[in-house]
């Protein structure tokens, strides 16, 4: 899957968990956090979509891995792969 | 027989949203409701073309649409709720009014400070301190332990007048204790009321119901109105069901209870020692008038009325207890959603006394308290001269009909369980019993103990 549609993806579930957020402009290399008003338990919304929509498991410990739109492709990049 | 992954007790706010949030990650989630409309603690009824609110007067934790890491936005966004949806508008200020002094606040922090430093003014730094502490002070943590709010606050108010008076809204909204509170409670309902600040949803509290509901449905969660609980059902010591008031028995892998902790612990078979009942109580008045407040000339959305220097949170000696008051004027919003004027007035109660009554004297003794709301009422707006148009009185004893709350008790008991643990394996609670109290609380109880308990196992992240 490429980069695009991998971000694409990514951005599709963020926009369900921040509603009345702005999402045209994110930058891949800044933290979400900073970018968004997103806590830890908004994290857990994003690793329970994963899981619902592609099965995707992401365990604690990997959490951090999600922290830049470019740090969550590269670690689901090949997740996707495996998926569906 | 149905077998469920979570059975949720109560479709008051915190159900609701506890229940949104299951239904949001699949889970197979039922809430059950003895009554006939969701609501619990914050609901509403119809009299002939009236529409009546009842619970809070006000939606507490004001934010702007996308304000960063207020618990309202949060709320919305784990019950993925647009903003706009609740329509808010905000109140124009509320006042604290005791004999020497008035504080008015309103949903600019700033206005208490200066009302402080100009009624209180050796008072200034102390309160400067406190305002620091709130800032740093974990309020939210789980496993913070109770300490008296009171003699903490004491460390920085050394005015009692004004420490009395600062007290005075948080006690009555939301203290299941007398007199004090937790400080962790204080920290909480402090930004919630003087920091963050009151608005009221267009259509009032049951709009959020309604909109709670709605969207409970829309992701596939089941909703038994009309469903009374006889037992939850338990087996070697861990949750398998409930047993309903018609025999019907419901098996869940978890029960989440909103109902209060002594509530839920009496629908356990092998009884365990009860918690402590909370005393505190209320009548609330709900008066319509053919004019508006607004028009002879109050501007205030609350008043939190009392006639002494000291605060007397507590249980009432007799029927209700006169001393103070909360007068509401729900007009006092940006946008007013009434025809006519409203007035709700809420005095401290005792229910043993109105619960003893028999049904005739229970009557003229309600009679007797709306007489005492429009006298507050003439006494402290002499100017406001209105006809009565209808009115309705509840008491304590309608409170636990209604609730299901023992002995009325509105805040629920004193001894809270923060981390929604009951001591028995699969049964949590969400709600007033766990500690976060108001509607915006009740929200955010439901939705943190069923991502603690019911998605994440019980580990935190």
């Amino acid at each position: 899957m490429d980069y695009q549609t991998l971000r694409r993806k990514i951005i599709d579930i963020i926009a369900d968990i921040a509603i009345d957020e702005d999402l045209s402009n994110l930058d891949d290399n800044i933290r979400l956090r900073e970018q968004l008003d997103l806590d830890s338990m908004d994290f857990l919304d994003v690793v329970m979509e994963l899981k619902k929509r592609y099965r995707i498991e992401v365990p604690t410990e990997d959490y951090m891995k999600l922290a830049t739109l470019k740090s969550c492709i590269e670690y689901l990049g090949p997740k996707f792969a495996f998926s569906t | 027989m149905t077998n469920y992954d979570t059975v949720i007790i109560g479709a008051g706010m915190s159900g609701l949203a506890a229940g949104i949030r299951l239904a949001m990650f699949d889970q197979k989630v039922c809430i059950l409701e003895r009554h006939k409309v969701p609501g619990g603690l914050n609901s509403y009824y119809e009299r002939p073309g009236r529409k009546l609110d009842v619970g809070l007067h006000a939606l507490t934790n004001f934010a702007q649409k996308n304000e960063r890491g207020r618990p309202l936005t949060k709320l919305l966004k784990q019950l993925r709720i647009p903003y706009e949806k609740l329509e808010l508008s905000q109140q124009y200020f509320s006042r604290i009014a005791f004999p020497e002094h008035n504080l008015s606040f309103s949903n600019d922090p700033q206005l208490l400070t200066r009302e402080i430093e100009k009624s209180f003014p050796h008072q200034k730094d102390n309160f400067a301190k406190l305002l620091e502490l709130v800032k740093i002070f974990d309020d939210v943590n789980l496993d913070n332990k109770p300490q008296s709010a009171k003699e903490k606050v004491r460390e920085f108010i050394t005015d009692e007048r004004l420490l009395e008076m600062l007290f005075c809204p948080l006690l009555i909204y939301g203290s299941a204790w007398e007199n004090d509170m937790d400080f962790s409670q204080f920290v909480i309902m402090f930004k919630s009321i003087y920091q963050e600040g009151f608005s009221r949803p267009k259509n009032g509290v049951r709009s959020i119901i309604n909109i709670l509901t709605e969207k409970y449905k829309q992701l596939g969660g089941e909703l038994r109105l009309g469903t009374g609980i006889k037992k939850i059902d338990i087996e070697n010591s861990a949750v398998i069901g409930v047993t309903l008031d018609s025999g019907e028995i419901i098996q869940s892998n978890k029960v989440m209870s909103s109902i209060g902790l002594p509530e839920t612990m009496n629908l356990i078979s092998e009884k365990s020692e009860s918690p402590v009942i909370g005393n505190m109580s209320f009548t609330e008045t709900i008066l319509f008038f053919d004019k508006k407040p607004g028009d002879a000339g109050i501007k205030e959305t609350i008043i939190f009325y009392n006639d002494n220097n000291k605060y007397d949170y507590k249980k009432s000696q007799t029927l209700c207890d006169y001393r103070s008051a909360v007068i509401c004027f729900p007009n006092n919003f940006g946008y007013d959603d009434y025809d006519e004027g409203v007035i709700r007035v809420t005095f401290i109660a005792n229910f043993e006394k109105w619960n003893e009554l028999d049904r005739k004297t229970y009557l003229l003794r309600k009679e007797e308290v709306c007489d005492e709301a429009l006298a507050l009422i003439a006494k402290v707006f002499p100017k406001f001269q209105a006809n009565l148009l209808y009115h309705d009185v509840f008491t304590p004893k309608t409170i636990m009909r209604y609730t299901g709350h023992f002995k009325g008790a509105v805040y629920g008991t004193t001894q809270k369980a923060r981390d929604g643990r009951t001591g028995i394996k699969n049964l949590f609670i969400c709600g007033t019993d766990q500690g976060f109290l108001g509607i915006v609380g009740a929200m955010l109880s439901g939705i943190s103990m069923a991502n603690l308990h019911c998605l994440m196992n019980g580990e935190k992240v």
